[in-house]
This record gives C-alpha cells, structure tokens and sequence, in this order.
C-alpha cells in the first residue's frame, strides 16, 4: 500500500495543474442561475478546452480518442480540477460518462465515428432517458414502447429526470421492444436525436429552484433502426455496461467540493460571535463539524481504495454503493450543522448575510443533500445491492431478478473474500 | 497511489488469522477469564514467534523493520478475534528504546500495559503485567507492575479485560517526553481503530451468518429488509473505516504531511464503527444476543474498552478540531 504517487503521476498532476492555472484565468464568468443555454455554453466551451489540451475522454480509451488515463491519473484529474476550481462536468455528464463510454464499448463502427469525436470536442449534449414515473427503482419494468415500422422504430412513453434535457442534442434512450419478454429482456439502447418532431420537454423545479431536471413526453417519435446499440432486446445488459465503467472516481468532485463546503463552515464558525466567544468555541458546534470533518477524510481515503481497486481489477466492485451510503449520511450531519450556524441567514439561498468569505450556497447545500440518498439509486436500493452481494444476504422473495444474476459468496468484501 | 495491500501483506494477515482461528477459539476466551490478568503466555509467545509484536521493531536490532500499515493489518486481525490482553501496550513498548523490556516484549516473554496518567489509576490486565507504559500530559513512564491493591474488581465491564484499581502507580523510568506522548497517542489510536475494525468485521460476520440461517415467518430473517438494511450500514462503516485506518497508516508510515489528520480521523471513525456494528451484532441475534450465551457482548464490550484507552476518539475529535 503507498498513497505517495509514481513520478509519472507526479508529472502528469505537475503539467496538468500549470495548464488548469493558465487556463482558468482566461475564462468567462459562469452563466447566470437558470439560463440553460448559457450553462450549456459554458460547459461545452469547458469541454473544447479540455479537447484541445487533450484532457477530453480521460478515461476513454486511447482508441476512441480518449486519453487512457489510468485510474490514478483520473483521480488526480479530478483533484486538480477540483482545487484549481474548474468548472464541473456539467452538460457534459451524460455524452462523457454514459453514453460515449457505452457507444465506445457497445457501438458499431460506424455509430462509434458519428458520435465519439463531437462528444470530446463538446460539440453535442446528451442527455438520459431511463427513468420513468412508473420505473423508478425498479427500472426494468420501463413502459416506454418501441413498436418497429420499417426501418424506423416508433417510440411513445414518458421518461422523467432528464438531466440538461431543454439543451440535448442527443438523448440514450432505453425502451420497450418485446412487450411479452420477461421485463429485462425485451428493453432496447438507442440513440434518440432531440430535434426529432414529437418530443416535449417539460422542465421540473427541484427542492433547490433549479429546472436541471425534466419530463419528457415522447408521443410516436420515429428512430431509425441504427440508432440502437447492441442487439434489439438485449439494452438492459447494454445499460448495465455503462455502470461497469464506474472505477470508483463518480463522486470525487462531490467529495472534494463537500471538504471545501466543511472549511467555510468551520471559518464561519471561528468568525461567528457567541457568548464571549465564537460558535467554534461552543462544542455543540464544534465537535459535531469535526466529525463530519473525520468521516469526509475517510471517505476520501475510501475513494482512493476504491480506485486502487479498479485499477487492479477493472472495476470498484460495489465500492460504488458503500460511498453512496456513508456519504450521503455525512452530508446530512453536515446539513444539520449548517443550518444552526446559519441561523436566520438560512431564510435565503445565496448567503444574504455575507457569511462565506467563499460566497458558498450553504441553505441550497443542505437542501441538495437530501437528493443523494435518491438520485442514481437510492439509499434504499444501495443498502440491498451491500447487504446481497457484499455480505450474501438471501434477496428479498417479493423482488424478482435477472435470473443470470450471479449468487455473491457469502462473506465476500470489496478486496474479494475476506 | 495504490491502496490495494500487497500479496505480502496479504500473507502476513492470512497468517495472524490463521493463528487466531486456531487459538483463540470461543472456548479459549472463554478459558482466558479464569487466566491472572486474562493473558494466555502460551498465545502471547505465539504472537511473539509470528512477529505480531516485531513489526515497526528495527531490523538491526531483531525486528521486521515494517511499517502502520503492516501492524494494522495485523492488529485488524487481533481485534476479529477479539484476542484478550494489552496487545497495544506491548506492540509499542517493543519499539521503544526500553532495553531488555522491549526486547521481551517483542518476543512475547512480556506483557506491557498502557495507561494513562491518573490517581487512582484503572489498569487493565494488571495480574498479567511485566511492565506499565504510563503516558501522562507531559511524557512517557516505563513502571514496573503495580501491587499491593485489593485484587481485580468483581464485575469488570469486559470479563476479558480485568481492572485493579491502583490507589497509586509505582514510580517508574522516564522513557520520553511530550512528543513521545503525542506519538505514543497517535499510534495506540491507530492501533486501537485497527482492532475496532476488526470487532467490528467479526460482529458484522456473526450477525450475518445468524441473519442468514435463523428463519421466522417461514424465511430468512436476513431477507427481511429492516434486517439486511441495519447489516448493510454497518459493514458499510466497517468499509469506510477500514479505509481510513489503513490510508492513515500508511501516511503515518510515509511522513505525510497530513499524518496527523488522518490518524485522528480514523480514530473517530472507527470507534463509531465499531460502536455501530456491535450493537447491531447484539440487534440481530435478538434475545439472544443480550446474553453470555453468545460472544456478541464481548465485542461491543471490547470497543467500549478500547475507547477508554490513553486515545479516545473525544481526544481525536479535539485534536482533529485543532487541525481543521
């Protein structure tokens, strides 16, 4: 076990942070809140750079025009960006870390040709079109329906938390193409272009006043049979694929952003006056901050452990799951604090009060946290993917599964069997 | 960066378990109660012999010349099995410059306490001691076992860890001073947070096992989601401060410049783990697991020992609350 790095990663965070350092400084402010098409701007415009540095698709492999970065190097991509404060992926999430990885591994020649090099040079956004009101965790019994026509497919459904959805040019659709199937194996991957006619989008406010999130009202949208990825039938394994690539760096910004969130609210608190000193002094305060503290530093060490994990064997295993779990716990703690430090400044988002020397959102923080326990799987689904295939627990019997799912052994951890 | 242990780590584990399986088996513990001080000499010289003791000791003078991270995986190891005795005071006491103390130490010949500093002073284990590390404000104290005191007290918190009350510890030999203390803090914390992982991954392990095989309503009762739920968030503490335990220690090993921070670190988020996952061992083997009958209390019981020591996660929380 080391965590000091190889001099070929030590060089490759050397020459990464003196381009990010050059660069940021030229960049434009960043969009106004709710102005989509300039965060859509922004962010592509984010992406060219990164392209023609040759950051783009950092772990892509070489082939596809990616970087090929390891594990590690991602890790630290991640880091510096992070600290250097870059902007995030944004609008790109989607086209650089589902669907373009998922066309890369999946996609014909062809498909791989058409889509692959606009995605890295930020040219088009895409977005997804999984989840359904009636699909939720239990995605596999998705409705929408793709009926053949020719050498089209005709789809009609509704799908619900499309992210960045008003801006998409693209959106990696899963839908319904044998009704009689069992319900993972009549799904079909395609890739719907959104200027098709008969699409709408219907924008959702969330918790925090942003409209990132959409509804999407397909009503006998035609898509040509090349659109689709893989084999007809066979999109629940072509989905699955993309989680595959997961190498345990999903939420390193979130982390490191959380770690920056944790420094203000400990400088708020030292400059907080209380009694005859500050908030820092009151241990109610203090203690409570300084655990949150001990357990994001785990976290980070959890990250990279899970890092080191896939880049000896290919993949973070349910490392993924165990993350989500302890870090949406700490995030709330960390909510809990903020908010009785904040005081009467939490009556408005955007720190009325001149709290943050950082001008950190601290009241949207607090209310962003409560989607980590749902989003991208929640609390409740996680603790079942750790307690089955971490720890073989029996399933549960009222749940049905694919039935090529493989049995964890019993006891099995993330390092495989101890 | 590559936090995955190596093939020889791996081995050195494998082999501390391996021991452990075969001699600390629940009727070893059980026997251990009636042992003077509940240390077995003949498992303490096997520790001894397999080098558990010897791992941070330098090479030139007989040790294994390795590192935290080594010793906590070892220590991990102890903690599974729940191994009675001071295995923190002697570890350390073999790598300090104590003369034959640390040599016997190393080998197993020696049982060292630690304590910290107080009046009257608590010592665990007392019966079994050859030597107390008494780690005070403002340095380290090598004092020979305690006597004269009323014997071990009735109703210990853990029967695997006696305690005498000492009216007053003996006067011993300076061996440091504060920085001494500082260190001797940080790595009996980290050591301690790597036997709580441990706890904590045999409490998870028990409880499983049970949650799998004992049925009511016709299944498993470990297919029951308010069960499977209450496992999984504490195997996912034990991931996360298994994590912490050996990222620290391995910065402790390198000269991190954030060393520091990540021991304490790991201290608060073991001990909360190992809390979490005891109680929930005790949880799913229901009335059962409230009694003797069962080893479930030993766990729990051993993490609340082991969070009373000379580094308790409220010290890491204050020591960390200064870094920040």
């Amino acid at each position: 076990m080391r965590l000091k790095e190889t001099p070929a990663e030590q060089a490759f965070r050397a020459e990464l942070r003196a381009w990010l350092d050059a660069t940021l400084a030229g960049l434009p402010d960043p969009p106004p809140f709710e102005d989509w098409a300039a965060k859509r701007a922004y962010d592509t415009g984010w992406q060219r750079r990164l392209h023609d540095a040759g950051y783009a698709g950092i772990s892509w492999p070489k082939e596809y025009g990616g970087r090929g970065a390891t594990p590690s190097e991602e890790l630290i991509f991640l880091e510096e960006s992070e600290r250097a404060g870059a902007p995030y992926v944004g609008c790109n999430f989607v086209s650089t870390l589902h669907a373009g990885p998922t066309i890369a591994a999946e996609g014909t020649p062809e498909q791989r040709a058409r889509y692959l090099p606009p995605i890295l040079r930020g040219d088009n956004v895409w977005c997804q079109g999984f989840s359904e009101p009636e699909a939720g965790s239990d995605l596999a019994s998705l409705r929408t329906r793709a009926v053949r026509d020719g050498d089209h497919y005709v789809v009609t459904g509704q799908k619900i938390w499309t992210s960045h959805a008003q801006v998409a040019d693209y959106c990696e659709l899963l839908a319904r193409t044998d009704p009689d199937a069992p319900k993972h194996r009549g799904i079909t991957w395609m890739i719907m272009p959104m200027d098709s006619p008969r699409i709408e989008v219907r924008p959702m406010r969330t918790l925090t006043g942003e409209s990132e999130f959409s509804e999407m009202f397909l009503d006998e949208v035609r898509i040509p049979v090349g659109n689709v990825v893989g084999a007809e039938n066979d999109g629940w394994r072509v989905a699955m694929v993309t989680f595959g690539f997961e190498r345990g760096t999903a939420f390193v910004s979130e982390l490191l952003g959380s770690m920056r969130l944790l420094a203000d609210l400990v400088d708020i608190a030292r400059k907080t006056p209380l009694g005859a000193g500050t908030a820092w002094d009151d241990a109610s305060i203090r203690r409570p901050l300084t655990v949150v503290g001990a357990e994001l530093e785990a976290e980070w060490a959890l990250t990279k452990r899970n890092v080191s994990r896939a880049a000896r064997h290919g993949n973070a295993g349910v490392g993924g799951s165990v993350f989500k779990l302890a870090y949406h716990e700490t995030r709330e703690r960390m909510g809990e604090v903020a908010l009785r430090l904040l005081g009467r400044a939490r009556l408005a988002f955007d720190d009325p009060t001149g709290l943050s020397a950082r001008h950190l959102d601290h009241v949207g923080q607090t209310l962003y946290a409560l989607s980590l326990s749902i989003a991208a799987g929640t609390a409740q689904i996680q603790r079942n993917i750790v307690g089955e295939r971490l720890l073989g627990l029996p399933k549960d019997p009222y749940r049905s599964a694919p039935a090529d799912r493989k049995k964890p052994a019993a006891g099995a951890d993330l390092y495989g069997g101890r | 960066m590559d936090l995955e242990p190596t093939d020889e780590q791996l081995a050195l584990a494998a082999g501390l378990a391996r021991l452990c399986a075969d001699r600390v088996t629940p009727e070893a513990r059980r026997a251990a109660m009636a042992l003077p001080g509940a240390v077995d000499r003949d498992l303490w010289r096997a520790l001894g012999d397999i080098g558990a003791f010897a791992l941070i000791v330098p090479a030139d003078r007989d040790g294994l010349g390795l590192g935290l991270a080594e010793a906590t995986l070892v220590f991990e190891e102890l903690g599974r099995a729940a191994v009675p005795g001071p295995v923190v005071g002697t570890f350390l006491a073999a790598g300090l410059p104590l003369g034959s103390v640390a040599g016997a130490a190393m080998a197993g010949e020696a049982v060292v306490g630690l304590v910290p500093e107080g009046r009257p002073a608590l010592v665990e284990h007392r019966a079994a001691l050859d030597a107390l590390l008494v780690v005070g404000p403002s340095g380290v104290v090598l004092a020979p076992r305690p006597e004269g005191g009323d014997g071990p007290l009735d109703r210990p918190l853990d029967p695997l860890t006696p305690v005498d009350v000492v009216p007053e510890l003996p006067p011993g030999e300076p061996v440091g001073g504060l920085d001494l203390a500082a260190r001797l803090r940080r790595d009996a914390g980290l050591l301690s947070a790597a036997i709580q992982v441990g706890l904590a991954g045999a409490a998870v392990a028990m409880a499983t096992e049970h949650a799998g095989s004992r049925t009511q309503f016709g299944r498993a009762i470990g297919s029951f989601q308010a069960l499977k739920h209450l496992l999984a968030d504490a195997q996912v503490a034990v991931e996360v401060a298994r994590s912490a335990v050996q990222a620290a220690a391995v910065a402790v090993d390198e000269g991190g410049k954030d060393a520091d921070r990540a021991a304490h670190a790991a201290r608060i988020v073991a001990s909360g783990a190992a809390d979490r996952a005891t109680r929930t061992c005790i949880q799913v083997h229901g009335g059962m697991g409230f009694t003797w009958d069962l080893d479930a209390h030993l766990f729990l019981k051993r993490t609340l020992v082991l969070d009373a020591g000379i580094a308790s996660p409220d010290d890491a929380i204050d020591a960390l609350a200064a870094l920040l």
